[in-house]
């Protein structure tokens, strides 16, 4: 046993550790700021917000600490059970869970209040790895394909029945695991090209709604996707390319449903918000409100910020959420360019890093839960950055190890205890 | 696929990672490096500017009492942004308001600005403030600020001060120191020296919260506001009360100057008004009546009454005649009543006696030997000749000039040139026959009260004046540059005796029109004028000054359809010299007299 501990200290990857290690401590100094009032210097208050935060800390380190300790052999057994009791708990909160900001989404227990979608993240990945990982040449059967697309979109489903468009966004993510995986890169383009015309439609659809208007956008859009595949993809793969084109094509046609999805699905305050992110005028002035305030704190910290606890838009909550979705606000303020670009290195070398501890893997589970992590991080980082400085839609989604939560940072804390232990054991293994 | 194809992917997952993080490094860089407007922007959110208003500069008299100064009331402002979720119905009813009438005005702060704070409910007073201020925090949006209101403490002098009330649109858009509901000087000298008066704003800064509670000082950006200038007038309170009581009920003017210093000691135009009436609330209502009242109370007849100078301007005629070398003192002129009538047991006076007995042919003749000098062989030419002459000879005296202007509103009157002439006849087409009315102080001329007070001066210092003015000191900076500029009128001093000795016995002879003006003790010199009104009460006029020698005031009384110049100005005048100069009042039934004429009934 004290072989075995000295052994997997030994190999745990201190770089990913220091990484996660002043990302959370650089989180909670936020969180203090944030939730802190000026006039109270007592901010250590157990009751409050940086309190509490403490506490989940302690409480996570020592839930890593177990984890770590854990045999992968664990994870990977019982990686499906995890995922079916997630999946067991997901069902259960929308049938008992409690409502907090009109989604369902919330265990209320005593005090603290557990989201399970934190911990489906970290499960779905563990139980996409454990499948793709059992018989690596099945994945080109289309069985497979569908299945691996069950295994993410069923815990996604549930949660969009909470709803919560955040966390279902973050599930979006998985198709990188799946690209590294094998899946055709046409997937990527597609969904990068439907955006595009989205955002047309979303930008434009207001010019009458033409029908062959949205056909020559077609069209176009699709000659010149076409073109770029022509220039970089060799001859041979020719074939995939038609696929690719008609796949397109199909995907160019869903999105001139979009104007009308747009209409008939989404909720008014998504529709509003979405509109607020194309400057398209809105009728509620105040359907701005969070994203003006997060911009205007983010743009009065200047080159070096206000200072710790300094930030008058924080102090006197402007930005609504500040602690927990627009913490980076609370970031930008106070530390200004100099700690915002520090936040967005860190992001971006932790998933580097992740990615680097995939690829140096020889077990396939442990390669695929690694990019499962890789990409669960980019999204959220991507979603919750990109809405923040005004670049995405507004969706509650949290910024990992910043934003003031016990769930997040204890689903976070398993999603890379996991992976530092399936990786601090890569030479034992051979899956 | 092979594996290390797949492998490759790894890059396309970093580059796209990498992609995203250089896009916010890229906004990062746009919104707190580049752009200002955001940082603005959280400005605007969190700072709170509070405007500290400076104290108006009050005006004193000439021994420092105090005549207009600043109290306190109340004002309640509206900000619209902060103006959330506003209760309207709640405080239209605290502040007593129809709540169509607070919604109405809460639209048009909101079209002014959002951010800036408008008035809502204006000068409350004291007690109404205490009412409403315990409610206040309940309406986001709403403050109070006190202000400052003017108050003519002493209630004297309202013409000469002037008005201060709101400014409207057209200063709001010409001067940035102004917001909609602030306060500025209108008219008289408020509004002359409105740049001295106001005095800088000051501003304290705070941080609020995102209910615009206040939450932290900035006390280094806060600026203290700098006090207006006080102003220290040339009137002499006694004496401009003194007036006033001795013009109420009367229509007509007073002006009473220091001969040696131009320094007007009083100004009165009756019918005046109570100044604070017109700072306050009610103010809409009392301008309304006071406009549309018949006597015209608005309208300062002291500067602006312009009025034929009558028998008055023969002491200038002879002056001037004496000083052009066309008669002496003691050149008889026969009383030729047959061109122009005449009053009185006369047959020919020297100059002292024409002007006491006021003989009409005498000047008329004075008048021609100064206009037809002979320049031009034809008579008609000569006269034009003549006429620019005299014409620039009366300007020199003041008349047909606005005095310097010191004095707001002041208003120049008309002395006829030949130009003027030459519009109404033609070039040639007049002759001294033509105009002759103007030597004995009737036709086409036009003087103003203070003109012929500032005549009462000259003759007083034999032949200077300084410009007549208000302002004793600004601020504690003396007068204001150019406020006294000395002015001579170029006829020698030697002249000025016999037309001093003629005022001393329009006063003092027996026959005298001006008895009533005398003081026991005390050397005046004055004349009296008559004012022509076709088919009216003729306007009586009186100027004087007094003692005779070194004269310490010299005055005009006006009194509109009293009759003759003798009958209520110089008693008036007389009052007003005993009054200034010893006191006091022995002539008890002088001045029971004047308090109960009243010609408004007229």
């Amino acid at each position: 046993m004290s072989y075995r501990k000295a052994s997997i200290l030994k190999n745990l990857d201190w770089f990913l550790v220091t990484l996660v290690v002043l990302l959370v401590f650089f989180g909670w100094v936020n969180i203090i700021s944030a939730t802190s009032n000026i006039e109270l210097a007592d901010w250590l208050d157990w009751n409050g917000k940086a309190g509490k935060q403490l506490l989940w800390m302690g409480i996570c380190v020592l839930f890593g600490l177990v984890i770590v300790n854990i045999e992968s052999e664990f994870f990977i057994r019982t990686s499906m059970l995890q995922y079916l009791f997630t999946l067991l708990l997901l069902v259960a909160v929308l049938i008992i869970g409690k409502k907090i900001g009109g989604a369902r989404s919330w265990f209320s227990l005593g005090g603290f209040s557990l989201q399970p979608s934190e911990f489906a993240k970290p499960t779905t990945a563990l139980a996409l790895a454990y499948y793709l990982s059992r018989d690596s040449s099945k994945w080109k059967s289309l069985r497979s394909r569908i299945l691996s697309i069950l295994i993410v979109g069923l815990p996604a489903g549930l949660i969009l029945l909470q709803p919560d468009a955040g966390t279902v966004l973050v599930f979006a993510g998985f198709v990188f695991v799946l690209y590294r995986e094998g899946l055709s890169g046409n997937v990527l383009i597609l969904g990068f090209a439907s955006l595009l015309l989205a955002i047309a439609t979303i930008l434009f659809g207001s010019w009458g709604g033409i029908e062959w208007f949205w056909g020559g956008w077609v069209i176009l859009g699709s000659g010149i996707l076409y073109i770029i595949r022509e220039a970089t993809v060799p001859r041979k793969r020719k074939s995939l390319t038609m696929w690719g084109s008609i796949m397109l094509i199909a995907g160019l046609f869903l999105s001139v449903g979009l104007h009308t999805g747009m209409e008939k699905v989404l909720k008014p305050h998504q529709k509003e918000r979405i509109h607020v992110l194309f400057g398209i005028d809105v009728n509620n002035p105040d359907a701005d409100y969070n994203i003006r305030h997060a911009k205007a704190a983010i743009g009065s910290g200047g080159f070096s910020g206000k200072g710790w606890m300094n930030g008058p838009m924080t102090a006197y909550s402007f930005v609504p959420e500040q602690e927990t979705d627009f913490i980076f606000c609370t970031i930008g303020e106070e530390w200004g360019y100099i700690g915002s670009f520090f936040v967005v290195l860190l992001f971006t070398m932790l998933i580097i890093r992740v990615v680097v501890i995939a690829e140096r893997q020889r077990s396939r589970f442990t390669r695929v839960y690694a990019y499962g992590v890789a990409s669960i991080l980019f999204m959220h980082f991507l979603v919750n950055i990109g809405m923040v400085l005004g670049l995405a839609p507004v969706i509650g989604i949290p910024l990992p190890f910043f934003s003031y939560g016990g769930s997040s940072l204890l689903g976070f804390t398993f999603l890379l205890s996991v992976l530092l232990r399936l990786d601090g054991e890569r030479f034992k293994m051979l899956r | 696929m092979r594996n290390s194809d797949l492998k490759r992917r790894s890059l396309v997952f970093i580059a796209i990672v990498v992609l995203i993080a250089c896009i916010f490094i890229a906004k990062l860089t746009h919104l707190q490096l580049i752009s200002s407007e955001w940082s603005n922007y959280a400005g605007r959110l969190t700072e709170d500017r509070e405007r500290l208003d400076p104290i108006r500069g009050q005006f004193l008299d000439r021994n420092g009492e105090l005549l207009v100064t600043n109290i306190a009331s109340y004002d309640l402002l509206i900000t619209p942004r902060k103006a959330v979720d506003l209760d309207t119905l709640a405080l239209a009813e605290l502040i007593g308001w129809e709540v169509e009438r607070l919604i109405e005005q809460l639209d048009k702060a909101s079209n002014y600005s959002r951010y800036v704070a408008s008035v809502l409910v204006k000068q409350l007073n004291y007690k109404e403030y205490a009412q409403i201020s315990k409610e206040l925090y309940q309406f986001p949006g709403i403050k109070a600020r006190t202000r400052s209101i003017r108050s003519n403490v002493a209630g004297v002098a309202g013409h000469l001060i002037g008005e201060y009330r709101e400014a409207d649109q057209k200063d709001l858009n010409s001067d940035k120191f102004y917001s909609l509901g602030d306060y500025k000087g209108k008219s008289g000298l408020e509004a002359r020296h409105e740049k001295d008066l106001r005095g800088v704003p000051g501003a304290r800064y705070h941080i609020v919260d995102v209910r615009n509670n206040k939450r932290e000082i900035l006390a280094d950006l806060d600026t203290m506001p700098i006090s207006g200038s006080d102003i220290t007038l040339t009137l002499d309170l006694g004496l401009q009360r003194f007036a006033e009581e001795l013009m109420e009920g009367k229509r007509g003017s007073v002006v009473a100057i220091e001969p040696s210093t131009g320094e007007v000691l009083a100004i009165v135009s009756s019918p005046f008004y109570d100044a604070d009436d017109l700072t306050g609330s009610r103010r809409g209502v009392v301008y309304d009546s006071l406009r549309t009242h018949p006597h015209k109370p608005l309208y300062n007849r002291a500067l602006r009454g312009t009025y034929r100078p009558g028998s008055i301007f023969k002491m200038l005629q002879g002056l001037i005649a004496l000083d052009e070398g066309v008669i002496y003192p003691h050149s008889v002129i026969e009383c030729n009543r047959e061109i122009i009538g005449c009053h009185g047991e006369h047959t020919a006076d020297n100059l002292t006696q024409a002007i006491t007995h006021s003989c009409n042919p005498y000047f008329r003749e004075v008048m021609r030997r100064v206009v037809l000098r002979g320049k031009d062989e034809n008579h008609l030419v000569d006269a034009s000749i003549g006429l620019t002459n005299w014409n620039e000879r009366v300007e020199d005296f003041g008349f047909g000039t606005d005095l310097g202007g010191n004095l707001p509103g002041t208003r120049k009157g008309q002395i006829p040139s030949s130009g003027y002439y030459d519009g109404i006849y033609g070039k040639t087409h007049w002759g001294y026959s033509t105009i002759y009315s103007i030597s004995i102080g009737e036709g086409e001329l036009l003087t103003t009260p203070l003109q012929m007070a500032n005549l009462a001066c000259i003759i007083a210092n034999r032949g200077t004046y300084r410009e007549p003015h208000a302002i004793r000191d600004l601020g504690g900076r003396g007068k204001p540059e150019g406020e006294d500029n000395l002015h001579e009128t170029s006829v020698n001093p030697k002249h000025f005796d016999p037309v001093i000795d003629a005022m001393q016995l329009v006063i003092e002879d027996e026959t005298g029109t001006a008895r009533r003006a005398r003081v026991e003790g005390i050397e005046i010199c004055g004349k009296t004028g008559t004012v022509q009104n076709k088919g009216d009460l003729d306007h009586s006029a009186f100027i004087a000054f007094a003692p005779r020698e070194n004269p310490k005031i010299a005055l005009s009384v006006y009194v509109e359809y009293s009759g003759h110049g003798g009958t209520w100005s110089a008693p008036i005048a007389g009052l007003l010299i005993e009054k200034y100069l010893t006191d006091s009042i022995k002539y008890k039934h002088r001045l029971d007299r004047v308090l109960t004429f009243e010609v408004d009934e007229l």
